[in-house]
């Protein structure tokens, strides 16, 4: 197995990332979000990497717990909905008929629907009081639509090939063909899927963050920057508040993107060759 | 019959998009766990420093169920809701500036959001798929890579990292455009135009540049397997020009799945835009929606809402419209 470029790129970001920021917290008693630990504007030093911003919070160690916080709230999330997009793609694809219609119908609307403005309603609504659980819930409701319809896809394709037949005649329930004829193919394409749902669930909770509709207490890479918004960062010649986190953010999803498609690539390969 | 039988079919998506969009704005907020109207009192009684009778506020309470259409069983408030919102357009009065219709903001920031979006969707997707055609036919050589790797690095950046990148750099650092919009009303003269191109131009690059990535990429993907099939192949034998194969071979065909896509993504490209309305202060439908949940105006909200689910599906509808026009296997089979 050759992993290609784009591939190898992508998980060394990521392991960057992620065993950074899940590590880390250990090493620190400090509450990252709480205002005046330190002395105000401190530039970079050994005590400070990246300094300390005008509410006299530690920049370094609120990026950190931001990322852990964004990270785990991405991956809850993507796990429910990828598991949502798996039934409702698979039994759609494989049963056919007018459930088929009306599930991707649904589907459809899904992806079309703007969610941004129906989340600002409810974040507007919740204000102050936004649970994580509320809102991870709600951002389930909205990330299932593009799996299951690149699921059902598979299944459809696969409905016709000639081992499924085999497995139906040889006595084989719908369950069962489903879970282990189907299943194994479609799974490459869950992983690229549960990643780029990861995408989308970071990015939506930091979109709602940055214009303070998410709970903005909790420090997410959106929040972040919500509060060097809030404070004028970029008029008090703070930039590392604000540089910092955009930064991590552009990494982080690049690195989720070249992992999704790198991945993408090798698995088409390795379908050529066998 | 063919073109008959999708007509029908995207009616019903139309209809379907609609209708769960609809639904959702409606469900989602009162299955909330907390109350908004017993939140709103227990402000106002912190303000008033738990001077209002219980009489006045239970005629605050029934005023406030009223406004905010919370009237009547789950049902009933469900049809209200549909036949006031939906089929009569009636979003009420706004809150906060009250008496003046909702629909008269709306229709006011409606166009400026339209524009900004149908100017930079179309020039996002005609600049991105030609360059993602370049990339996808010359696939072998060092200037094809680079334009990849531009829309790989392009596609996952969000559209508020973009913004703030653009604002910090054009706008705070170089100061070539400005932090926020201004546009003073007025006539639509030669200088309220370059204004507006002036004022529009950093929101607008936020949501070109965000466009780019996916267009770039799926063009080059589209465009690097059109490239393979038999009749480019035998064209490329009989010695049409290479020049003529990309546009007429390649690029023809390779349009229709791009357009279909843009149709679905049309919503996650308005989410973008109100979120780039909102940090440019540019003064669309975003803007608005800001404004109403700063001051608490529920009809305002709702307004711009319902509006926004609508003018999305109908544009995806239109480009479903459009989509038989250019691939002919619809219209003549």
């Amino acid at each position: 197995m050759k992993l290609n470029l784009r591939l190898k790129l992508g998980i060394v970001i990521l392991l960057i990332l992620t065993i950074g920021s899940f590590t880390l917290p250990f090493f620190t008693d400090v509450n990252p979000s709480e205002q005046g630990t330190y002395f105000r504007n401190m530039p970079a030093s050994r005590n400070h990497p990246l300094g300390t911003n005008s509410i006299g919070q530690d920049i370094f160690w609120y990026l950190v717990f931001s990322l852990r916080n964004s990270l785990v709230l991405g991956v809850g999330v993507s796990f429910f909905a990828v598991i949502i997009s798996l039934l409702l793609g698979l039994s759609s694809g494989y049963i056919g008929g007018v459930y088929d219609r009306i599930i991707m119908l649904v589907t459809d609307s899904f992806i079309a629907i703007p969610s941004f403005p129906i989340l600002i309603v409810l974040g507007t609504l919740i204000r102050g009081q936004t649970s994580f659980w509320y809102l991870g819930t709600v951002l389930v409701i909205f990330g299932w639509a593009w799996n299951a319809r690149t699921v059902r896809s598979m299944a459809l394709s696969l409905r016709e090939r000639e081992f499924i037949n085999t497995a139906r005649f040889s006595g084989s329930s719908t369950m069962e063909i489903i879970l282990y004829e189907i299943f194994p193919h479609v799974y490459a394409y869950l992983v690229v899927g549960f990643i780029n749902s990861i995408l989308f669930v970071i990015n939506t909770e930091a979109a709602l963050a940055v214009i303070g509709l998410s709970n903005v207490e909790v420090p997410t890479l959106g929040s972040i920057i919500f509060w060097a918004l809030n404070y004028n960062a970029m008029f008090i010649g703070q930039y590392m508040w604000i540089v910092a986190p955009v930064v991590t953010t552009v990494l982080l999803f690049l690195g989720l993107f070249l992992t999704s498609t790198g991945y993408n690539q090798l698995f088409a390969t390795r379908r050529g060759h066998s | 019959m063919q073109l008959l039988q999708y007509l029908a079919s995207r009616i019903v998506a139309y209809l379907a998009v609609l209708f769960i969009g609809v639904t959702i704005t409606f469900f989602l907020p009162r299955l909330m766990p907390s109350d908004p109207i017993e939140g709103y009192i227990a402000q106002m009684q912190n303000q008033a420093g738990q001077t209002i009778t219980p009489e006045a506020m239970d005629a605050l309470r029934i005023q406030l169920r009223r406004l905010y259409g919370l009237e009547g069983s789950l049902v009933e408030q469900y049809f209200n809701y549909i036949n006031k919102v939906v089929l009569q357009f009636d979003f009420g009065p706004s809150l906060y500036s009250y008496p003046r219709p909702v629909a008269e903001f709306i229709w006011t920031a409606l166009p400026w959001t339209l524009g900004l979006l149908g100017v930079s969707i179309v020039i996002a997707w005609v600049i991105g798929n030609f360059i993602g055609l370049l990339a996808g036919f010359f696939h072998n050589s060092r200037f094809a890579t680079t334009l990849e790797v531009v829309g790989v690095v392009l596609y996952p950046i969000p559209y508020y990292i973009l913004a703030l990148v653009l604002i910090l750099q054009f706008a705070y650092i170089w100061q070539w455009f400005p932090l926020s919009t201004t546009i003073r009303p007025g006539p639509l003269t030669w200088d309220k135009v370059s204004a507006i191109i002036y004022n529009s131009f950093l929101p607008a690059m936020t949501l070109i540049l965000a466009g780019f990535g996916w267009n770039i990429l799926s063009m080059k993907a589209l465009a690097f397997a059109t490239k393979e099939e038999p009749y480019v192949v035998f064209a490329r034998l009989k010695g049409v020009k290479p020049r003529r194969i990309m546009t007429r071979y390649v690029f023809r065909n390779a349009t229709l799945p791009q357009i279909t896509a843009l149709a679905l993504s049309i919503g996650t490209i308005f989410n973008g835009a109100l979120l780039t309305e909102i940090l440019f202060s540019y003064p669309g439908l975003g803007l608005l929606m800001r404004t109403a949940i700063g001051s608490g105006d529920f009809n305002l909200m709702y307004g711009t809402i319902i509006v926004s689910i609508f003018s999305v599906a109908t544009a995806a509808f239109v480009i479903d419209l459009i989509y038989p026009l250019i691939d002919p296997r619809i219209r003549l089979r």
